[in-house]
């Protein structure tokens, strides 16, 4: 655990980056700006898992072991959706959520 | 000591999750965002959890950062700045946004926490150990299942993004 800080001072942290990433997702018209807001909301949620884990149960590692598994699953949800983004892209040049009404052509 | 740390940290890192969620240039956006990643990653070192400080480093800031700034070269021209979002989706947006900030803090300040006393040094023994470990509480079936997931993934980008040719 960090000296000096409570468990209070970090949730309030990752909350408000968490609520950040949901603000961009709600506002962005584009699909890579939105993958960027996904990316804020996972590393908030997994920073909690670890903070929970460190100040409440040190004893265990449960929350590390969630952590690598969220870092895996973002990175690999990261390399489909900037697959799919090219690809769409090939096919209506636009990454801009409203353009894109067909996945299959 | 720690406490000034931390909260240069949380300012980084608040300052620049809102400009990269704010920005309107995209790869500026995309570099903000990387600048955020880091600083989660300090707080896994301040927590004393070297091995997912390095993990992180290495994923998002040279894996993830990297691959998104190359689709964004890719579908983007740099000097195009994005659209503007309307000014009401952004008010209610942003209102919907501190509702819930607001809900959140107040269940998470009148939660009374007992934080442990005692405190323990985590090694990437343990972590390794943890893993792999066939017993009570080991995690052996979802690390296999992760690694199945990563591999029907690569894969799967290569097939997604080779696509069809373009047809007109």
């Amino acid at each position: 655990m960090i000296q000096g800080i409570t468990i209070y001072e970090i949730l309030t942290l990752t909350t408000i980056i968490f609520f950040i990433g949901v603000y961009g997702f709600l506002t962005r018209k584009n699909l890579i700006t939105m993958l960027l807001s996904i990316e804020l909301i996972l590393n908030a949620s997994a920073v909690n898992f670890v903070v929970i884990n460190t100040y409440l149960y040190p004893e265990s590692l449960q929350g590390v072991f969630f952590s690598i598994f969220i870092i895996a699953v973002a990175a690999a949800e990261t390399a489909l959706a900037v697959a799919i983004i090219i690809n769409l892209y090939k096919l209506v040049t636009s990454v801009e959520v409203e353009d894109t009404e067909v996945m299959k052509y | 000591m720690e406490r000034i740390i931390f909260y240069i940290l949380a300012i980084i890192m608040i300052v620049f999750a809102i400009k990269a969620v704010s920005s309107r240039k995209m790869l500026r956006a995309v570099i903000y965002l990387l600048f955020v990643l880091i600083g989660i990653s300090g707080i896994y070192f301040m927590v004393d959890y070297s091995f997912l400080a390095a993990v992180q480093l290495a994923v998002y800031a040279g894996g993830v950062i990297v691959l998104i700034i190359f689709s964004v070269l890719l579908v983007h021209h740099i000097e195009l700045k994005l659209d503007e979002t309307n000014l009401k989706q952004r008010v209610l947006a942003a209102a919907l946004s501190i509702i819930g900030i607001v809900l959140t803090l107040y269940a998470i300040f009148t939660f009374d926490f007992n934080p442990a006393e005692n405190s323990r040094i985590i090694e990437v023994k343990d972590i390794g150990m943890g893993l792999l470990s066939v017993g009570d509480g080991g995690y052996i079936l979802p690390f296999e299942v992760i690694s199945v997931l990563l591999v029907a993934v690569m894969i799967g980008a290569i097939v997604v993004a080779k696509g069809k040719k373009l047809e007109r």
